[in-house]
């Protein structure tokens, strides 16, 4: 891990006595794109107000570069760019003048201002589109508006509060090869909280998964799908024809746990990826290997899997 | 450029390009072109005292026949601007939603208030200062004098006075939008508001001061009825504004009270002298109301101030 910029340390937050965030602990690394999963009420959005300090927490404390967001709340926000979940502009003025305001907001000298606008809206697409009305866009332009609102900053973290609700599915697609374009390109560290999991999955280094308050699980993707399988793969192999003699060459190599057979499919349960030795077994016993798949568990398993636990 | 400044900058910005400005913008126009043409004609038509004619095309006077002097129109339509200045001023950028944007910038919590505050008492002054030229120039040419420098500064501490009792109508609405989540509830809230001092709060302060003191018929009853029943319209703005304005924009006024001026005034006992008072002597008369209508602004705008301080930016 690099050198951690935002850091949560035992993190609390309760509205009248109920617990919004609980005791949360956290460390991201510079440069790492986290993705922030949950369900909704699960305490992200108020995660990252804490972080931004625009939200006191009850007890615990945010940091950001190691200043603390509640006491030096100014010099977090000179650090950090914010996308809210409902994402909005000034609809009466063109999207230029909307980034040139946050970019004075931001004590930016008006040469700056200019370059800054016009490099940011070109980073995210909407180039020709600055002297536009922000009304006239749709919610996909706006969302990329949001995130080159953020670029005008250029700050060194940046939380996206579920970027991608709302836009089709090129959209969003596009949207989080932006994200992790910029992440790459300008070393930011990006915090993006999300429902849709095969997104996150996409581009995220790192996930955090809560529910209730609470951090429930934590790590790189493969690791918690690991972790979720308990340490077992599964191996669907599909040939033409099933022989005894077959099934008990599968059966002999070191690792495999099981077979089940199901029609002309086989389903071979084994404590690593063991795949090429199973072709190489059906083809020495005079098989056909049609095809051959792992499954691997998906964030959505985990995901389904850990809020169950929740 | 400082945060400050940059907010102010952009609502000034906002406020002079909007719909809502040009609108405001041009019934002030009219009804304030309105009032003075038809104080102008009164005052060629009649022999009026020649003294402060100029002062005469913003009060008008009783007899004039017309519907509202300009003063009038001031009293009544300018807790409008200042209402549609500040009714969504908070609430409105919550509800679009870029609010948690712009406060999750290097700026203070309070500057994005004051900015959004001086923003609006500059529209205020620009309106009002607008229609005072305008109708000066035009009086000007109507009644063929030009103002005295004793006229012009009464018509500047008018002026004066006028925008702090804008900005305690924009700074009452700005309070409602700060405490009503809805733009909508906000707006209606500053309006009933304004409905109930301006319009119906002289009969009620009436009707309770008949049952708290009854008028009776002894002199004594009389004179303890008119003191509850002014301390009760004190309690109004407009009552404050109009009672202040009312003496400043007249240098023969002695007094606010209505009951004084009709023993003074014309076919009443002169048992005062008739000069006119000086500017100063003008401002002690009504200092009090003056004091109370800027303790009013200032409350609202404090109060609205340390809501918006305090409140949460919350998740949803």
């Amino acid at each position: 891990m690099g050198q951690v910029v935002i850091e949560a340390d035992k993190l609390t937050k309760a509205y009248n006595g109920k617990v919004v965030v609980d005791h949360l602990d956290l460390k991201i690394a510079e440069g790492e794109i986290f993705g922030f999963l949950g369900p909704n009420g699960a305490g992200k959005t108020t995660t990252m107000l804490m972080f931004l300090g625009l939200t006191e927490p009850t007890s615990g404390m945010a940091r950001i570069a190691g200043f603390n967001s509640t006491r030096e709340p100014l010099k977090v926000k000179r650090l950090t760019g914010y996308v809210p979940e409902k994402v909005g502009f000034y609809d009466d003025l063109t999207a230029g003048y909307n980034l040139a305001y946050t970019a004075r907001l931001n004590r930016l000298t008006e040469a700056e201002v200019d370059k800054r606008v016009a490099h940011s809206l070109e980073v995210v697409g909407l180039g020709d589109k600055g002297d536009q009305k922000v009304g006239t866009f749709s919610k996909g332009m706006k969302q990329r508006l949001a995130i080159a609102d953020v670029l005008v900053k250029e700050p060194r973290v940046a939380f996206l509060d579920e970027p991608t609700t709302g836009i089709d599915p090129e959209g969003i697609s596009k949207m989080l090869d932006l994200i992790s374009r910029i992440a790459k390109e300008k070393n930011m560290t990006i915090i993006l909280s999300s429902h849709q999991l095969n997104q996150v999955e996409r581009i995220c280094h790192r996930v955090g998964i809560m529910a209730k308050g609470k951090l429930v699980v934590e790590g790189p993707i493969e690791e918690l799908g690991a972790r979720a399988r308990g340490g077992k793969y599964q191996v669907e192999v599909k040939t033409t024809e099933i022989t005894d003699v077959i099934l008990s060459a599968i059966g002999r190599i070191k690792g495999v746990l099981k077979t089940e057979r199901s029609g002309d499919t086989l389903l071979v349960t084994c404590t690593e990826d063991l795949r090429p030795l199973i072709a190489r077994a059906i083809i020495d016993n005079q098989g056909m290997l049609v095809e051959m798949k792992i499954h691997t568990q998906g964030l959505e398993d985990i995901y389904l899997k850990y809020f169950k636990e929740a | 450029m400082s945060g400050l400044l940059t907010i102010f900058k952009k609502e000034l910005a906002d406020h002079f390009a909007s719909w809502r400005f040009i609108i405001l913008f041009s019934l002030v126009l009219l009804a304030g072109t309105f009032a003075a043409v038809t104080a102008a004609q009164h005052i060629r038509s009649t022999q009026t005292d020649p003294n402060f004619i100029f002062l005469k095309l913003f009060v008008g006077s009783s007899d004039s026949g017309s519907l509202f002097s300009f003063l009038d129109f001031v009293k009544w339509f300018i807790p409008v601007v200042g209402i549609a200045l500040g009714f969504d001023a908070i609430n409105g950028e919550k509800a679009s939603g870029t609010m948690s944007r712009l406060l999750s910038q290097p700026v203070y919590r309070d500057t994005v208030i004051n900015g959004k505050f001086m923003a609006g008492v500059v529209t205020l002054a620009v309106m009002l200062t607008s229609v005072i030229l305008l109708v000066a120039g035009f009086g000007m040419r109507v009644i063929g004098l030009p103002p005295t420098s004793e006229e012009i500064a009464r018509l500047l501490f008018f002026l004066i006075i006028s925008v702090v009792y804008g900005s305690f109508w924009m700074a009452l609405s700005v309070l409602f939008s700060v405490l009503f989540r809805r733009v909508a509830t906000s707006a209606l809230a500053s309006i009933g508001v304004w409905a109930f001092f301006v319009l119906f709060w002289s009969p009620i302060a009436g009707a309770l001061s008949r049952a708290i003191e009854p008028p009776g018929t002894t002199v004594e009853t009389l004179a303890r009825y008119g003191q509850m029943n002014l301390a009760l319209l004190h309690v109004s703005p407009s009552v404050l504004f109009e009672e202040a304005m009312s003496v400043v924009l007249d240098p023969g006024a002695r007094s606010y009270s209505q009951l004084l001026r009709l023993l003074t005034g014309n076919g009443g006992i002169e048992f005062l002298l008739a000069n006119p008072l000086s500017l100063g002597q003008s401002a002690v008369v009504v200092w009090p109301q003056m004091v109370g209508l800027f303790v009013l602004t200032v409350v609202c705008f404090a109060i609205s101030y340390v809501k918006f301080m305090r409140e949460e930016i919350r998740a949803t």
